[in-house]
């Protein structure tokens, strides 16, 4: 018996251990804007709440059973005793009590909180729409006419406001770091509005599995001052590179780990027809045209 | 083992001749010992009424399947991408028509249900041939729709909306085919053995299923053509 | 002729593949060899393959199960160790198209092939006993539902020699599981796997729920029942609520991947939205399908092993009942990063969370029933105190996915994963091992090795933990599911310390199989013969262990809740002198030749070889004609027979008159 509360024991040991572990690198416990550290809030609070809770039982079904093990015969013994209207109640107001507050924070954060809420600031928001292709992201900056793979920038202080939507299947468009994930969904607009109080570089993934290149479908995200930003704007406008209808047909072809490319000169009507499937006819031409095998074989990546 | 009692239609044990004696003698010895009390050398359950909740069950979840496809239909109804409505494809005389075949179909169907529960076993097996032949004409009627639709360019892979018609009539019409065939086995048996108790249970069943569909096919009359008509 | 099927969809070149499909070729020869070389064909055809007995069928059910088991965790092992291997510049050993494949299979696998059969086989051993009944509702059902399950089952490992599977998830998200964006036979694998296991499924629902209205004892009225019947009764009527919407879900598939429908395309019209919402109707019922049954065996360990009555049975049933409801209306927090707007978000948030209020109250109640009791540590008992434990944790973190922004950065991340398999196997598959180390002595006669037993617990139960601690960290650092490789530094020893917990739980399944193979051994040893080896409060102690086929030669009269306790403290004899011929069904192959067909049309159109799946589907049909016009269904157990049988069981009584 006394082997097993060692071990007992020993299972809350990699606990702790792998929380500090993670803690510094840890995005989702260490945001770097304001949304992000609302939504840690919401996960503190609402741990916190349920630990009152849940510690008890845990530490009770440790001890109960130790106190009325079956050698333990002083320990007092009522066979028929199943039924307390009192204990009852009080069974059942506890959680209701825990879940009422959660239910009251899940109402207010919600709406706080909701991606396409925008977020109140006297500067005027930047907008960035952003596309989930097979397999990497495709950010277009309206206003400035120029478009990146896989790389985006973000002046501090300033709210940006994503429009998303899909060249293909089902991708999560998500900047730990900063907050809030919404999907990024074929023929659909969804938006998610987001800032960064902190220069630094983060990490963007998909987070909803879309095939082969999924893991590799990552993209970085730079936070800097205003001026770096401008700067940063005018290197991209300065490729050489530009992205017609054409274009954007070869670059719809799956491929991953796309390294970092910036477009000068890009339409500003791109991604509404991207939204409206007005390239997808041109794409199913371009792909039936470049047909490879298709992934019958384990370990293709490719589509047909 | 030819004292063994034979299981009867409500699922009492009836004891053959003979037998029954024993067993009589059995059960007083059982309560005399105050036993009964606590046992009961047999318990009966009620077959038939067993077999019957268990295929309204079945029914039920038959319900929640077309809900299933009901549902689809609402939301994807408006989704013609460019192709055909409803308002330009459904012929509503001829499933007027269509309908009147399963309407009657289903009155038949009872008619047979009555006569089953005369004894009357020829008069049964005449009324399920003649929803028979009314649940084949819904199906012509239905397949010809069909061939018309796809013939002209509307067919299921036109549009989403179009998928969701094909689909929710096409399954409907697929149970109807399947209470053709549990029919027409239906009229064989009844004619080879009879109207035993379990061709019996079995007629209540197949009558039970013909009127489900009935009411399904309302649905899909009201939903599908009334609705799309109109819009 | 074969339609799409060429010698070279069997992938020769892959090392990995072809090492498994190997290994299972010569588990498959061994098996088929072993039985050859005793002459147990026969024996096995109408004693056990076409059996229509509840109990024999349950026991398929639950080696079916097992062997599922182990091949979902080599996938599980693969996983683990891919994601240990995969960072920076080492890609593994298992390349993308690999690696999804293997990630679809294990969930697919561990829900309908492992826990399922798991679940259906318990209720198949102990159901029918518990309430008195000397059978199901609908015997031959019941041999045909296991048998299209087992077809399912057969299907997926089939995919694994034969073609592939499928690369979209176990849920198997359209557009990705669209014919355009997974051309392969792959997703058809898994549509048709869990199409014919899924009706399957569905008619064990109907079955179990006309058994449980309709077959209870004399005196068990709904309020008497034991509540592993409750939870039963209510997993039942999910499963009739939900599975008609995974069939219409993978018809509308289908239908799209074969006849070029619209559903869920991202062109013409189709709503890929609406897959997500339509798979999820039926997937979050699922998951209290899963864990429903397991809280009625706990509640019946509880009590047995505390030797006490179970605290709070009303509460406890209507808070099963209320789980269930609920459970249909929270299925929307599987997306709520899909941008339904805050007061749809909230609402789901709001049902899920109230979910917590019930199984808390179940908590409590378990708790309180140990209390003031005599507790015996016994195997069952251990599971279920770390199923106490582990699962408080993982109903902590399902409430916290609940509240939508904390959804909106966890949602899909490793934090998810570790949360349900902190419920499922802290909740399920704890549970599922409790039940069987519990009900072994009634279905098998005699008792697990108590030894290994408890190893293989401590083994799980550590195991879980270093495995999924890590994965919560993982999630809180961002880290998604389902990536085949990685280049953060940080998560590297995280994924290692997961890998070695999955080693750890891999010495508990080990240490199982050894547990079985001896307590096969010693079973003369362990041998039950009181039929009550736990001090027992339900029925299914009452009778002789193993249960004798027809289960009870006397029918008890219920008065009590816990009825069979109540016959021990009125001193009720259990011996008897008088019998009487009992009514059995006969053994049919009908079940079996229908599930067989439905597996020829299910490969058949996988391949597209449109000839052949019309064939199996004239086999169905057929076979169900033959088998209305099958007058000889039943039979008469002589009462010398059942004397003799009793007899066995020392449940003879001189005639004292």
């Amino acid at each position: 018996m006394k082997r097993n509360l060692w071990s007992r024991f020993c299972r809350f040991l990699p606990l702790p251990a792998t929380l500090l572990l993670a803690g510094c690198h840890a995005a989702l416990l260490d945001p770097k804007g304001p949304i992000g550290e609302a939504e840690r809030s919401v996960l503190f609070t609402a741990t916190g709440l349920m630990l009152i809770v849940v510690i008890p039982v845990i530490v009770l079904a440790i001890i109960i059973p130790w106190r009325y093990r079956a050698s333990n015969t002083k320990a007092e013994y009522q066979p028929e005793w199943s039924h307390s209207n009192k204990i009852e109640a009080v069974m059942w107001s506890i959680p209701i009590a825990i879940v009422s507050i959660l239910a009251v924070i899940c109402w207010r954060t919600s709406h706080e909180l909701d991606p396409f809420r925008p977020i109140p600031s006297t500067h005027k928001p930047v907008h960035i729409e952003a596309v989930a292709m097979d397999w990497k992201w495709l950010f277009i900056y309206p206003d400035q006419h120029i478009a990146t793979i896989n790389e985006i920038a973000l002046p501090v202080g300033v709210p940006v406001v994503f429009h998303i939507t899909s060249a293909t299947v089902m991708n999560s468009f998500f900047i730990p770091r900063l907050g809030s994930q919404i999907y990024a969904m074929a023929n659909m607009q969804t938006a998610d509005n987001l800032v960064a109080s902190v220069p630094g570089t983060y990490r963007g993934i998909s987070a909803n599995f879309s095939g082969g290149g999924f893991s590799g479908m990552t993209f970085k995200v730079k936070a800097m001052s205003e001026s770096d930003y401008k700067q940063w704007l005018a290197k991209v406008a300065s490729s050489t590179k530009t992205l017609d209808a054409q274009k954007y047909l070869e670059l719809d072809r799956p491929s991953s780990n796309v390294p970092v490319t910036y477009y000068s000169h890009v339409n500003p009507d791109l991604f509404a027809q991207i939204l409206m499937g007005k390239l997808a006819a041109g794409r199913s031409a371009v792909m039936a045209a470049t047909a490879v095998t298709s992934g019958a074989e384990t370990g293709t990546v490719r589509r047909d | 083992m030819s004292n063994d009692p034979v299981l009867m239609q409500d699922g009492s044990l009836a004891l053959k001749p003979g037998y029954a004696d024993h067993a009589a003698d059995a059960l007083r010895d059982l309560r005399q010992r105050g036993d009964a009390v606590d046992f009961e050398v047999e318990h009966h359950h009620d077959v038939a009424s067993t077999i019957q909740l268990g295929f309204w069950i079945y029914l039920m979840s038959d319900c929640l399947l077309f809900s299933g496809l009901f549902a689809t239909y609402a939301l994807l109804n408006s989704h013609t991408a460019g192709g055909p409505a409803g308002s330009q494809l459904f012929d509503l005389p001829n499933v007027l028509i269509e309908t009147m075949f399963l309407l009657f179909s289903s009155f038949t169907c009872g008619l047979a249900t009555l006569a089953m529960n005369a004894d009357r076993r020829n008069a049964t097996v005449g009324w399920l041939a003649v929803t028979f032949l009314l649940g084949l004409g819904f199906i012509t009627i239905e397949v010809r729709e069909f061939a018309h639709m796809v013939a002209i360019g509307a067919g299921p892979d036109r549009s989403a909306f179009l998928s969701s018609f094909f689909t929710l009539v096409a399954t409907h019409g697929l149970h109807v085919t399947c209470g053709l065939i549990f029919m027409a086995v239906m009229m064989v048996a009844v004619l080879k053995k009879g109207l035993t108790p379990t061709n019996r249970a079995r007629l209540v069943n197949l009558s039970l299923f013909w009127h489900f569909l009935d009411i399904i096919w309302v649905g899909v009359f009201s939903l599908v053509y009334l609705f799309g008509v109109a819009h | 002729m074969f339609g799409k099927l060429t010698l070279s969809a069997i992938p020769y070149t892959n090392p990995i593949i072809m090492g498994a499909v190997a290994f299972m070729v010569i588990c498959v020869i061994a098996v088929l060899g072993t039985i050859t070389y005793f002459g147990k064909w026969k024996w096995l055809w109408t004693e056990w393959l076409t059996s229509v007995d509840h109990k024999k069928i349950g026991i398929m059910y639950l080696i079916l199960a097992a062997i599922m088991l182990l091949r979902g965790f080599a996938d599980a092992i693969m996983m683990r160790s891919q994601q240990a291997l995969a960072y920076g510049s080492n890609m593994g050993y298992l390349p993308p198209g690999h690696f999804d494949q293997v990630f679809s299979a294990h969930g697919t696998i561990m829900i309908f092939f492992m826990a399922m059969p798991f679940i259906i086989g318990l209720m198949n051993c102990i159901l029918p006993l518990q309430l008195g009944a000397r059978d199901v509702a609908f015997p031959l059902m019941n041999n045909l539902s296991f048998w299209l399950t087992a077809a399912g089952a057969v299907l997926v490992n089939v995919s694994l020699a034969v073609g592939n599977f499928s690369r979209a998830g176990w849920l198997g998200f359209a557009p990705l599981s669209e014919l355009h964006y997974s051309p392969g036979v792959g997703v058809d694998y898994w549509i048709w796997a869990l199409q014919i296991s899924g009706i399957g499924t569905t008619l064990t629902g109907v079955n179990f729920i006309a058994t449980i209205l309709k077959m209870r004892a004399p005196g068990m009225t709904l309020m008497r029942m034991p509540v592993f019947a409750w939870a039963s009764l209510c997993t039942n009527i999910l499963i009739v609520a939900a599975f008609p919407l995974l069939t219409v879900t993978l018809g509308l598939l289908t239908m799209d991947r074969y006849l070029g429908m619209h559903f869920f395309t991202n062109s013409l019209g189709g709503d890929p939205m609406m897959y997500i919402n339509l798979i999820w109707i039926w997937g979050h019922p699922e998951v209290y399908i899963l864990m429903l049954p397991l809280f009625g065996v706990y509640s019946e360990i509880v009590p047995t092993f505390s030797g006490k009555r179970l605290f709070g049975y009303t509460s406890m049933v209507y808070a099963t009942m209320a789980i269930a409801l609920l459970s249909l209306i929270v299925w929307l927090h599987h997306f709520f990063t899909m941008g339904n707007g805050a007061d749809v978000n909230t609402f789901f948030g709001i049902t899920t969370m109230i979910i917590a209020v019930p199984t808390g109250v179940k908590i409590f109640n378990w708790l309180l029933t140990m209390y003031r009791g005599r507790v015996r540590m016994e195997t069952p008992m251990l599971w279920t105190i770390g199923f106490l434990i582990t699962f408080t944790i993982g109903g902590m973190s399902g409430v916290l996915l609940a509240e939508p922004p904390a959804d909106f950065v966890l949602h899909n991340s490793l934090f998810l994963v570790a949360h349900f398999h902190n419920v499922i196997i802290g909740g399920v598959v704890f549970g599922i091992f409790a039940g069987i180390t519990y009900w072994a002595p009634k279905i098998f006669g005699f008792r697990l090795n108590e030894r290994l037993g408890r190893a293989s617990f401590w083994c799980w139960f550590i195991g879980f933990y270093v495995a999924f601690m890590p994965l919560y960290a993982l999630g809180l650092m961002g880290a998604t599911r389902r990536m085949d490789h990685y280049d953060v530094a940080a998560w590297h020893p995280l994924f290692i310390v997961a890998a070695i917990g999955a080693a750890i739980i891999f010495a508990g399944i080990i240490l199982q199989v050894a547990q079985v193979v001896v307590s096969i051994r010693q079973r003369e040893q362990t041998r039950d013969l009181t039929g009550d080896p736990w001090n027992g409060r339900t029925l299914e102690w009452a009778i002789p262990s193993p249960a004798p086929a027809y289960n009870f030669a006397r029918i008890p009269v219920v008065r009590e809740r816990d009825a069979f306790w109540d016959m021990k403290q009125r001193g009720v004899d259990l011996k008897s002198s008088t019998f009487v011929p009992i009514h059995m069904p006969r053994n049919k192959a009908a079940g079996f030749i229908i599930a067989g067909c439905a597996f020829v049309v299910a490969f058949a159109m996988i391949w597209h070889i449109w000839w052949l799946a019309i064939t199996g589907l004239a086999g169905v049909l057929v076979t169900l004609i033959r088998h209305a016009f099958d007058d000889d269904r039943d039979y008469h157990l002589g009462a010398d027979e059942v004397r003799r049988i009793e007899g066995l069981h020392g449940r003879v009584q001189a005639r004292s008159m």
